[in-house]
């Protein structure tokens, strides 16, 4: 099994040499050996972003990751949530769902976002436009259901200028503003966008 | 170096009181300030670092647009600066040094700041600052002491400059995101400066080293008040957020939030990667500046007109809870 030693390199070393020994390993497990708990906590996040569980053991001032290089066709067999939700994009361009009474519209909103949290594949990133917006405010009635995802490690995204259009500047309760470049360039990188 | 290391090294230190030191190192202030006479006091700050962008003149400019902005973050004028400069001569070609110098002075240009000197020492690792020379009505210093409960807060640039630039270091960092770290790094916070004394701000700081969080934080305990921070309101480079997912979060991210983090509230609902973001250290970051709730909505929308467009109302100053931030 190969050891990467990182001992002594400062940040971003470690994570560059751990992607680098990542890309060279085929299969199979790797260990990489760093002296600080910012650097475990960078080439952790970095493996699992790559879809690799890690394991880390503390070893007197050292941190050893056990890091796990599983072939892209048994990925789909191990839980990593994060592989398989990769890049489905929700995009949501109103408070309402679908077009027709108001009432029934905002209670499906509720209901599909509150059912979107039962699903095992949840997507990468929700985006939230126009009136869409509201949906994260404050007294929304979808809130509780969008802040689950969100700790879920969906990540909520929310136009800047929708919200300043609304005039909800400080009565956001989750998610990040974002722009329009941000919102088309994860759109068009998704593998898939859901519209509800 | 980290807050924690400084903050041991620096305690107990014999500085000798001077009632003309009107700022010093008590309250953890961007620049020192020396009153002269009844009219005029000195604000003076020196700031260099290694090259966190590859083009020289680039380097040239975010250092000395970041050494000049302790003094517009007092409120103050810049008059004069002197060069510091690093450099391994037997290795790497002048032209490069010069290259570095013109970019710096660009800015000294820009911001009417006469250049009147410097020192430069051999060393194996590129470094290159000024020293700052400045003045400003004794009446009129804004420091970060002076924020009030019910002011509004302002900031006027984006987070997230460090965990780019080590995506930069990394070679894992698009274009697009170190054209625009370096845009808002480049850019002198003397606009904002002078609107914000328009405005009658309160107090101010800018954002560098020690993050968002650690910078407010110095605010609000020299001002003997609390901050309630809208997160989904704080303006930052979005690609920040992809970045610190990978692992790509400087050191001093770290150890910001190992000093400062038993002074912040997290909500449940503020992503972790946001939080990574708060405490990121930046270079040349915006100024935080604190004033009253009409003026700061006036503030922000003439600070939009006037191109410094990330400029946004980002959270409250509160009674309670003191010395603290309270992240929403």
């Amino acid at each position: 099994m190969p050891v990467i030693d990182c001992r002594g390199l400062a940040c971003p070393e470690p994570v560059v040499v751990t992607k680098q020994a990542l890309d060279e390993l085929k299969e199979g497990e790797m260990i990489v050996i760093v002296d600080n708990a910012s650097s475990c906590n960078n080439v952790e996040r970095f493996a699992q972003s790559q879809g690799c569980p890690v394991e880390i053991k503390q070893e007197g001032q050292d941190f050893h990751l056990r890091i796990q290089k599983i072939q892209s066709e048994d990925k789909g067999k191990v839980a990593k949530p994060n592989e398989k939700t990769k890049r489905v994009v929700v995009y949501i361009n109103s408070h309402l769902l679908g077009c027709g009474d108001e009432v029934l519209g905002s209670f499906l909103m509720k209901s599909f976002l509150k059912t979107l949290l039962d699903l095992d594949t949840k997507p990468s990133r929700l985006i939230l436009v126009n009136s869409g917006v509201q949906l994260a405010a404050e007294n929304s009635k979808a809130l509780e259901s969008l802040q689950s995802l969100s700790e879920k490690g969906v990540e909520i995204v929310c136009c800047g200028t929708c919200i300043d259009f609304y005039e909800l500047k400080g009565k956001m309760k989750t998610g990040v503003v974002s722009n329009m470049y941000d919102i088309i360039q994860s759109m068009v990188e998704a593998d898939r966008v859901i519209k509800p | 170096m980290g807050p924690e290391d400084l903050d041991q090294i620096l305690k107990d230190l014999p500085i000798p009181k001077d009632p003309k030191v009107l700022v010093g190192l008590d309250t953890s202030d961007d620049a020192g300030v020396y009153q002269l006479s009844e009219e005029v006091a000195l604000v003076q700050t020196v700031d260099f670092f290694t090259p966190i962008v590859d083009d020289p003149f680039t380097f040239g400019q975010i250092a000395v647009a970041n050494a000049l902005s302790d003094v517009y973050a007092m409120g103050g004028t810049p008059l004069t600066g002197m060069n510091l400069v690093a450099y391994p001569i037997k290795d790497l070609s002048s032209s490069i040094l010069r290259e570095i110098l013109l970019g710096g002075l660009s800015k000294m240009k820009e911001a009417g700041v006469a250049l009147v000197g410097g020192h430069s020492i051999e060393d194996p690792e590129i470094k290159y600052g000024l020293a700052v020379t400045g003045v400003v009505h004794p009446n009129r210093i804004l420091t970060n002491a002076k924020a009030k409960a019910g002011d509004k807060l302002v900031l006027t640039k984006p987070l997230g400059t460090g965990i780019i630039s080590t995506a930069l270091k990394a070679k894992m960092a698009s274009e697009e995101a170190v054209g625009k770290i370096v845009e808002s790094m480049v850019a002198l916070n003397r606009t904002a400066s002078e609107w914000m004394k328009k405005y009658g701000a309160h107090a101010c700081t800018d954002i560098t080293g020690f993050s968002f969080i650690g910078h407010a934080l110095e605010m609000a305990i020299a001002s003997q008040v609390g901050m309630v921070i809208q997160s989904s309101a704080v303006p930052i480079f979005p690609e920040a957020m992809e970045y610190a997912k990978l692992g790509l979060v400087p050191g001093g991210a770290y150890s910001n939030r190992d000093f400062f983090s038993c002074r912040v509230e997290m909500h449940s609902s503020v992503p972790h990667l946001l939080a990574d973001i708060f405490y990121d250290p930046q270079t040349s970051g915006g100024l935080l500046i604190s004033l009253s709730p009409g003026e700061a909505e006036k503030l922000v929308a003439t600070l939009k007109k006037e191109g410094i467009v990330h400029s946004s109302m980002v959270g409250d100053v509160v009674e309670e809870p003191r010395g603290k931030i309270r992240l929403l």
